[in-house]
């Protein structure tokens, strides 16, 4: 294997593995989870991209013949990272937020569409809004 | 030099799967553990394609890609069980 193409892996490796490292490290180091949220988008972007990225390239010298399919793990986190991250905040404010207390008002007949489950047929969760108001 | 690279590499995971287990033990609200286990997920993923580089085998590719679905899959079902209290309504 050439030297420049080992330095290369080496160096997307340890990138990889310092991002990692740093994502975990704010999930302990930030206080509330709505800011550690952001810590672990470090860890599945360049982190998990640097490492798949050298795997890629590694497999490519070694074998002789290029393949992508590395590229599917990246494009799945890609794609599933924002949703989890909206799930998480969604149940993380389901439980241990207030609606009265802690948002601003919706401006709207419902209020906020975390805290409104909708229910059997025929039944307008914005009725029990407008008993509260009265 | 990619063993040394490959050896820095497995210790960031393994300290970053054990800063993950902190947040897993100590919570402190259900949301806390969830994110835990999703950033758990990803580190396995990141520790299979390394050891998979370090063997120079790509059998452990299938586990890394299974590993990616199911994590998120556990992760929105039990959100999804957090906030409608059932999964498949």
């Amino acid at each position: 294997m050439p030297f420049v193409v080992e330095l290369i892996i080496s160096l997307l490796i340890v990138i990889g593995g310092a991002f990692l490292l740093i994502g975990s490290f704010g999930m302990i180091k930030l206080k509330e989870l709505l800011p550690r949220l952001h810590a672990p988008t470090k860890a599945s972007t360049v982190g998990l991209g640097g490492v798949l990225i050298a795997s890629m390239l590694f497999f490519w010298v070694e074998r002789g013949h290029f393949t992508i399919h590395e590229l599917l793990i990246t494009l799945f986190i890609f794609l599933t990272a924002p949703i989890t991250a909206n799930l998480i905040a969604k149940a993380y404010m389901l439980l241990n937020v207030d609606p009265h207390k802690d948002l601003p008002p919706s401006k709207q007949d419902e209020g906020w569409a975390t805290f409104d489950p909708i229910g059997p047929e025929g039944y307008d969760p914005s009725e029990e809004y407008k008993e509260k108001e009265t | 030099m990619i063993e040394y690279a490959l050896n820095f590499g497995f210790v960031c995971v393994a300290l970053a799967l054990l800063m993950n287990l902190y947040r897993l033990t100590v919570g402190p609200t259900t949301a806390d553990r969830v994110l835990a286990v999703d950033t758990m997920a990803i580190n396995a993923i990141a520790l299979l394609v390394l050891y998979g580089i370090g063997k120079s085998t790509a059998m452990y590719f299938e586990g890394a890609l299974l590993f990616a679905m199911f994590g998120f899959v556990s992760t929105v079902a039990y959100c999804k069980f957090v906030l409608r209290g059932d999964i498949i309504e």
